[in-house]
């Protein structure tokens, strides 16, 4: 491999990455805070980018009003779910939130095939995704710069939010201890939803990229990317948002790169990404940037 | 005038019943303390006071309105406020954050600005560490930001759930000063101690709690020197 090539692999990698990363932020934001796999976020990521199918490709709106309404519906549906499905299980044992985060999961998928077909819809990205860039000798697509760079962008919002403001630092708190958080005079519930509301966003973000990248959209197309994502998560540290990203781009870059060295692991390619995570959970379960759980009394 | 009424309060945790009928009156402006054995159902009780546990029976009343079945986060709003056992601080949080969190419902920046730098003058050594995580302050130092946390909601009661566990007896003098200094500018505390003798010392009113029920009330004074509770809680 020269070092062009390399380098197209390297922006591929990172690309693939960052949108591993977008959908790892939900889970392991849901999990710092409620301590549960919130399974259902790879159909929400779904979700969004049907949201942007339907506004861009049915009722032609144009890209950046669709894109943002999108972001902004997806982010509605997460808070609707966790009203609906998990605030009624909230004190019953958490395996039971587990258990409903797969039955929402299920719904969203088979609510999918049932109004949408099975059937993949073609996706029309906009006309700047698929300039080509050369660089060097390096051939690179538009999607692939453009997504590293777009989910920059949304990040250090996200960053913002968690880390700079006053709803940011209620969701760090809840996250340590609720109870304590309640007794500042937090309405937890509200919180909750906020941070349901910035993780389905992302992940809405996630999925609109993802169907720029493979302009093929099904109701399933959140299973794998979704799996993935869960990795980058574990990866990272489960429960830290910086783990999220670095973990994502860590999967990103794995998955490009074995099919990069090795095309003849092409067909494992799913399969390296699981071996990590088994890898990971066996030598270092709690991540990269994971702290050591001390249990609560 | 009393500030908080608690009448025949029944708390259940599963089946087990925590509290038989507790009742008690906090004077406005005074400190009351509540001691007794671990399991007596102190902690109980003021988890109950702010809403964290719901009474089975009973009723609470604060500063004449009924909050028995008030959400915590309103509570606190309403003016009670506590500093939990086990301090419970943010650790992933700076001890600014957790300041800033206690004083999260209030709007009037200006005067939380005021209220942060009351906190420091009581507690000169969190000031130092503004921008350290929570969790790196040493024991004595989270219970001081505990109770300062607790002071930055404003409240017309505070709550303490035993403030001096754990700490260098130097550390409790240093609680108890500031506890002082709290009262005197007004501020009603419900004081849970393990360490009566202090709690006493500070006290105007005293409920000894023993297996779920009040066995013994009276002024702090009273309570000092009567025999059963010298014998049994201070050690003599």
């Amino acid at each position: 491999m020269n070092a062009s090539v390399f380098f197209q692999q390297l922006i591929n990698g990172m690309s693939l990455g960052s949108l591993y990363a977008l959908l790892a932020i939900g889970y392991t934001m849901v999990y710092g805070i409620l301590r549960f796999i919130n399974f259902a976020h790879s159909d929400i990521f779904m979700v969004g980018a049907y949201f942007a199918f339907f506004s861009i490709v049915i009722f032609r709106i144009p890209w950046p009003i669709a894109a943002i309404l999108s972001i902004g519906l997806t982010a509605l549906v997460g808070m609707a779910i966790d009203r609906v499905a998990y605030r009624p299980v909230r004190d019953a044992p958490r395996i039971s939130a587990l258990i409903t985060a797969v039955g929402v999961s299920s719904f969203l998928e088979n609510l999918g095939l049932v109004t949408v077909g099975a059937r993949p819809k073609a996706f029309e990205s906009p006309s700047f995704m698929s300039k080509l860039f050369h660089i060097g000798d390096a051939a690179i697509t538009g999607v692939a710069i453009w997504v590293p760079v777009i989910t920059l962008g949304f990040l250090i919002v996200m960053m913002y939010i968690v880390y700079k403001t006053k709803v940011g630092m209620a969701m760090r708190a809840v996250s340590t201890d609720i109870d304590a958080t309640r007794l500042m005079g937090v309405d937890v519930d509200k919180v909750i939803s906020y941070t349901f509301a910035l993780g389905s966003a992302l992940a809405a973000v996630g999925g609109i990229l993802w169907a720029c990248k493979y302009p093929k959209i099904s109701p399933l197309m959140g299973v794998y990317p979704g799996w993935k994502a869960f990795t980058a998560a574990v990866v990272g540290g489960i429960g830290s948002i910086p783990g999220a990203m670095i973990g994502g781009f860590i999967i990103g870059l794995i998955e490009v790169m074995t099919v990069a060295i090795s095309p003849g692991l092409s067909g494992y390619r799913d399969g390296v990404i699981f071996l990590v995570l088994v890898i990971f959970l066996l030598l270092r379960p709690t991540g990269i940037l994971g702290e050591t759980l001390k249990e609560k009394v | 005038m009393t500030i908080l009424k608690v009448r025949d309060l029944n708390v259940y945790y599963g089946g087990i019943r925590a509290l038989k009928g507790i009742s008690l009156d906090v004077p406005k402006g005074s400190v009351v303390t509540l001691i007794g054995a671990n399991g007596a159902g102190k902690t109980t009780t003021l988890r109950a006071i702010t809403g964290l546990t719901k009474p089975a029976k009973g009723h609470i009343e604060f500063n004449g309105r009924d909050i028995t079945t008030v959400p915590p986060h309103e509570i606190v709003r309403l003016g009670v406020s506590m500093a939990a056992e086990g301090r419970r601080i943010f650790h992933n949080l700076s001890v600014i954050e957790n300041l800033m969190m206690g004083a999260y419902h209030r709007d009037d920046a200006a005067e939380v600005k005021k209220d942060v730098e009351w906190i420091t003058q009581l507690f000169p050594r969190l000031k130092e560490r503004f921008n350290q995580k929570g969790g790196t302050l040493s024991g004595g130092e989270q219970q001081m930001l505990a109770i300062g946390r607790a002071l930055m909601s404003k409240p017309k009661l505070l709550c303490l759930d035993e403030p001096s566990l754990g700490l260098a007896p130097m550390l409790v003098q240093e609680v108890f000063r500031v506890l002082n200094q709290v009262h005197k500018q007004g501020c009603t505390i419900l004081l849970v101690e393990q360490n009566a003798k202090a709690a006493l010392k500070i006290a105007d009113y005293g409920y000894v709690l023993r297996g779920g029920s009040v066995s013994i009330h009276g002024d702090g004074k009273a309570l000092m020197a009567d025999e059963n509770v010298r014998k049994a809680y201070l050690g003599e």
